[in-house]
């Protein structure tokens, strides 16, 4: 039986789509409420590296982070084929790799914290 | 003898032949602001790491005119793709009040995250 690598990128993209679903537009609301100069006390630098200095939160991070940019990813993938953009390898490696660069940067600065 | 199989040429006007497809489009372009909005959070984090007044900075830059109009307009995409997503729910867990369940699911989580930040 061939193999394929289809659950092994699908997975990850209906594990964050599902997890954006439920976060994202939350997450958007306190940063836009910091935008209109309402910063929510979690957002304060105190509460927040105090809440990323732990290694759960820091955990948590990753995975929303990464998930996000993954399942964003796939989709962004799809879409070009369908606007017929026939580069489908090329487009794939240029989109997962850019999801999996901004999740090792989110590692690299959570390590800092 | 190469083998050279007929490829159907594909364009993308065909998104506006029907009003189903220009939704569908709208749906998968709201990956888009989802990625776009996750990187924002990676250099939220890269100005946390760099200490109390980068991210006084960041604070800053997220009053700007462009941060706030990025802001309502993925909040409008980040809110159809959880509808959309919700409301797909049924086909992949046949299950009776599935799609409720998760309307449910999202207005706790939602209200979860302000209260640990603090707004209400």
């Amino acid at each position: 039986m061939a193999k394929s690598n289809k659950p092994l990128v699908w997975g990850p993209f209906a594990a964050g789509g599902t997890l954006t679903a439920f976060l994202t537009p939350a997450l958007i609301a306190l940063t836009l409420l910091a935008g209109f100069g309402q910063v929510p006390e979690g957002l304060s630098y105190e509460r927040l590296h105090g809440f990323a200095a732990h290694w759960l939160a820091k955990v948590a991070l990753v995975v929303v982070i990464g998930l996000s940019l993954w399942s964003a990813a796939h989709r962004l993938r799809i879409t070009c084929y369908d606007l017929g953009v026939r580069a489908d390898a090329a487009v794939a490696a240029l989109v997962y790799a850019g999801a999996l660069a901004g999740t090792g940067a989110a590692v690299l600065y959570l390590l800092r914290i | 003898m190469s083998r050279r199989p007929y490829e159907r040429e594909i364009t993308s006007e065909w998104i506006f032949r029907h009003p189903r497809y220009l939704r569908y489009m709208v749906r998968e372009f709201s990956c888009l602001f989802i990625g776009g909005y996750a990187l924002l959070m990676v250099v939220g984090l890269e100005r946390l790491s760099q200490g109390p007044a980068a991210w006084q900075g960041f604070l800053q830059a997220l009053q700007s005119p462009a941060s706030i109009a990025f802001h309502l307009v993925a909040l409008a995409f980040s809110v159809y793709h959880s509808v959309t997503w919700f409301n797909l729910t049924p086909k992949a867990i046949p299950l009776p009040f599935i799609s409720a369940a998760h309307y449910a699911g999202w207005v706790a989580v939602s209200i979860a995250v302000l209260w640990l930040a603090g707004v209400v």
